[in-house]
């Protein structure tokens, strides 16, 4: 191919560059990209007067670089999901969004039942074809959207043999409610509070890359100190769902010392965020161009002492999930996504990592400070992949890495503002941006569409949640239908993240 | 065995002893909002256009009002206000009873006061809730059910979660009321026994919040349903929603 738009993580180009293929040649160049061994970070069409345009971003993780290209797209399109599985929920959204028949895709069926243009036939969320096994004491379990805890909305469809799970389809769509849609011609004052909504436990990765895309588009940089809160804040941030998580799957095996310890753990995490921002969520924290707060040597001092207590804590109640057999032997060998399914369905994040593959954009695709500051992938030992238990365990090593990390980042603030200036956010007309970052659950990817004033024309977001739920439906496969909610919980995956 | 007991003699005893002490909050927390006494003597406007929201108006003699069922307590207005009329402070009860009754426009705020008598003889010792989640992040949700661990232990009080409608006195529900959840929650409140309450908890909740306009959302629960209670924030701090359900049970 003659033409390539690569661009680093966080960085912007003009439209113009963007290579437009016939759509046999993007399909081929997507394939070939993928065989490679690069991922496919977002597939997503932005309609046109004629026609609606198909765009595709592949991340290399060897080379740092993402690759943008795109391909004119009528009614009919050759699935590529028989070929690239990473497709088959990217190609779902656009079909149900856009109304492009996707030939060949096996299982073409909404995912968020949301209204498309000019529709006006009444939507009934959760009313669809269900996939459906048959047989003699086969039986069906439907669960949802109104669960019995205090969790977001969805509906769970198993197709059960007394209690071995044969299949569990997933669909969603209940907390759709417009996120993409109204971004195009949005302030960005308000966009960037939006985007803290996009999923609210990971409020700070959302807005971070909302802000790259927007300091790429204006020519805006960060400064280090910046790079630096907003990076201790996402640190944090993982630190805090991580706990909450160990500590509810603790509750779900009932071993209830983890379970209690953990859940107040994690509210002193959330206070360590609010007392850098006042939020526990870190709301108003992440600036395009910057940071909404300072740290000075005092605050510093407060987290830093804040933490060592943290650290103790969580020692003493996550120690004791390894030290509790039966804690183990529920964990071990329950909800197992082998290597090979979460490669070909492009699994992200700890999940992802605990089949064994090494996906890190804050390694593979460095941004905000972690380019000076880099976690190591903790990788579990072959042969006690992709379970429950080696999703636990990488969360806990995710845990104290992030301690490492912060303490570092902090030690690395200088005395410099780490502010912001609203007045230079102005993006350039005709350009793209796209943007990475490692939310606590894998991959965000952010990629944003100016016209020629400016202003945003599309933003697609790409929740690390809509790359996994599949791999939660995998995970269930042969188990006990028992230990779904075990099983959900070692993902905790976003509802509202994946239906925005 | 001997793990465990270590474990529990480094964890302590941390359950805080609210409404008896206050909770301390973070230097940097945004609490209830105030507006100075006095007219606004240059009428700039400037607090309006700052905020991302609307949830800024003006009203008699150019004063700000503020609406707190939408606002996100960003405090962008308070920066933008050349007169300092507009001050937020620590102060975490922001609990209404009425919608209008969160709009502020002075130092004062009039508190949610509680439920008739008749309901708190029902329910005043032992409130039974079902929470629906519909549509909004998931930060209301978290920040609801982390009133479950031993920092808040809400069981103390007598208010518990439960899993059906058919076991709850009352809903709380988050999210703006998203088009695809509206049935369901439609059902679930039919579903409960009567009487019946209905807290409306978040800045979503109450006006649609962030989603506000947006055709997808029906921009919050009262639209749809009747509100007894309204739990302002985006997301409200967890002893806001605490503080908000213990006034309503007349219970401070």
């Amino acid at each position: 191919m003659k033409n390539q738009l690569i661009l680093k993580n966080g960085t912007s180009a003009s439209l113009d560059k963007m290579p437009v293929l016939e759509s046999d040649a993007f399909r081929q160049h997507l394939t070939n990209l993928l065989q490679k061994g690069s991922r496919l970070s977002a597939l997503f069409a932005v309609p046109t007067e004629q026609q609606a345009i198909v765009y595709a971003a592949v991340a290399d993780d060897e080379t740092a670089e993402i690759e943008l290209f795109a391909s004119k797209c009528g009614r009919k399109n050759i699935s590529l999901t028989p070929h690239i599985p990473q497709a088959h929920w990217f190609e779902r959204e656009m079909a149900e969004i856009h109304g492009i028949e996707m030939v060949g895709h096996p299982w073409l069926k909404p995912i968020r039942f949301q209204p498309r243009k000019g529709q006006t036939v009444e939507i009934i969320p959760g009313a669809t074809e269900y996939f459906e096994v048959k047989g003699e004491e086969v039986h069906e379990v439907g669960v949802g959207p109104v669960h019995a805890g205090i969790i977001e909305p969805g509906h769970f469809r198993f197709q059960c043999h007394g209690e071995k799970v044969f299949h569990l389809e997933i669909e969603l769509g209940y907390q759709h409610r417009g996120i993409e849609r109204a971004i195009p011609g949005m302030p960005h004052e308000k966009a960037i509070r939006l985007m803290e909504a996009v999923a609210g436990d990971t409020s700070i990765g959302h807005a971070t890359a909302y802000a790259m895309n927007i300091e790429a588009l204006s020519g805006l940089k960060a400064s280090q100190n910046a790079k630096i809160i907003r990076s201790v804040a996402l640190e944090l941030e993982r630190m805090a769902n991580h706990t909450g998580d160990l500590g509810a799957l603790a509750g779900d095996v009932g071993f209830l010392p983890t379970s209690a310890y953990c859940g107040r753990i994690r509210g002193d995490i959330l206070n360590t965020t609010g007392l850098i921002c006042g939020n526990r969520f870190g709301r108003g924290l992440v600036k395009a161009g910057g940071c909404g707060y300072e740290i000075d040597s005092d605050l510093k001092k407060q987290i830093l002492d804040k933490l060592l207590l943290i650290e103790a804590d969580l020692h003493s109640a996550i120690d004791l999930i390894w030290d509790t057999p039966s804690v183990v032997s529920r964990f071990e060998e329950t909800g197992t996504v082998s290597r090979e399914d979460a490669l070909a369905i492009g699994m992200v994040g700890p999940a992802g990592r605990a089949c064994g593959l090494m996906v890190d954009t804050r390694i593979s695709h460095p941004f905000g400070a972690f380019d000076k500051f880099a976690p190591a992938i903790p990788l579990i030992e072959l042969g006690k992949l992709g379970d429950v238990n080696a999703r636990a365990t990488i969360r806990w090593l995710e845990i104290q890495e992030s301690l490492r990390l912060i303490r570092e980042m902090l030690a690395a603030l200088n005395s410099e503002p780490a502010g912001y200036n609203h007045e230079q956010v102005k993006p350039v007309a005709n350009s793209v941006a796209i943007s990475l970052t490692e939310g606590w659950r894998g991959e965000i990817c952010h990629v944003a569409m100016t016209d020629e004033q400016g202003q945003l024309k599309a933003y697609k977001i790409v929740d690390p949640s809509f790359h996994n739920w599949f791999g939660l439906a995998l995970s269930l496969r042969d188990q006990e239908i028992s230990d779904f909610p075990l099983c959900n919980k070692s993902f905790n995956l976003s509802y509202c993240g994946h239906d925005l | 065995m001997l793990q465990i007991l270590k474990a529990r003699f480094h964890q302590k005893y941390r359950t805080f002893p609210f409404p008896e002490k206050m909770p301390p909050m973070a230097a940097r927390y945004t609490g209830r909002p105030e507006i100075a006494s006095g007219n606004c003597k240059s009428g700039c406007n400037a607090c309006v256009a700052a905020c991302p929201v609307g949830a800024l108006s003006l009203g008699e003699n150019k004063r700000p009002i503020i609406d707190m069922g939408s606002c996100l307590f960003c405090r962008a207005c308070e920066t933008a206000c050349p007169e300092k009329l507009i001050n937020f402070t620590q102060d975490f009860s922001l609990a209404a009873n009425k919608k209008e009754g969160l709009l502020i426009n002075a130092a004062t705020f009039k508190r949610a006061e509680a439920m008739g008598n008749e309901l708190r003889r029902l329910f005043g010792r032992s409130l039974k809730l079902r929470q629906v989640s519909a549509g909004g992040c998931n930060a209301c949700e978290a920040d609801t059910n982390v009133l479950a661990t031993p920092n808040f232990d809400l069981a103390r009080y007598g208010i518990q979660f439960v899993a059906s409608p058919r076991h709850a006195d009352g809903l709380l529900i988050t999210g703006p009321v998203s088009q695809n959840m509206k049935l369901a929650l439609l059902k679930t409140y039919e579903a409960l026994p009567s009487p019946s309450i209905v807290i409306a908890t978040g800045a979503c909740a109450i006006s649609g919040g962030l989603f506000k306009g947006n055709s997808e959302v029906n921009d919050g629960v009262g639209n749809l349903i009747p509100v007894d209670l309204y739990i302002p924030g985006c997301p409200p701090n967890p002893w806001t929603i605490l503080e908000g359900i213990l006034r309503f049970m007349g219970r401070l």
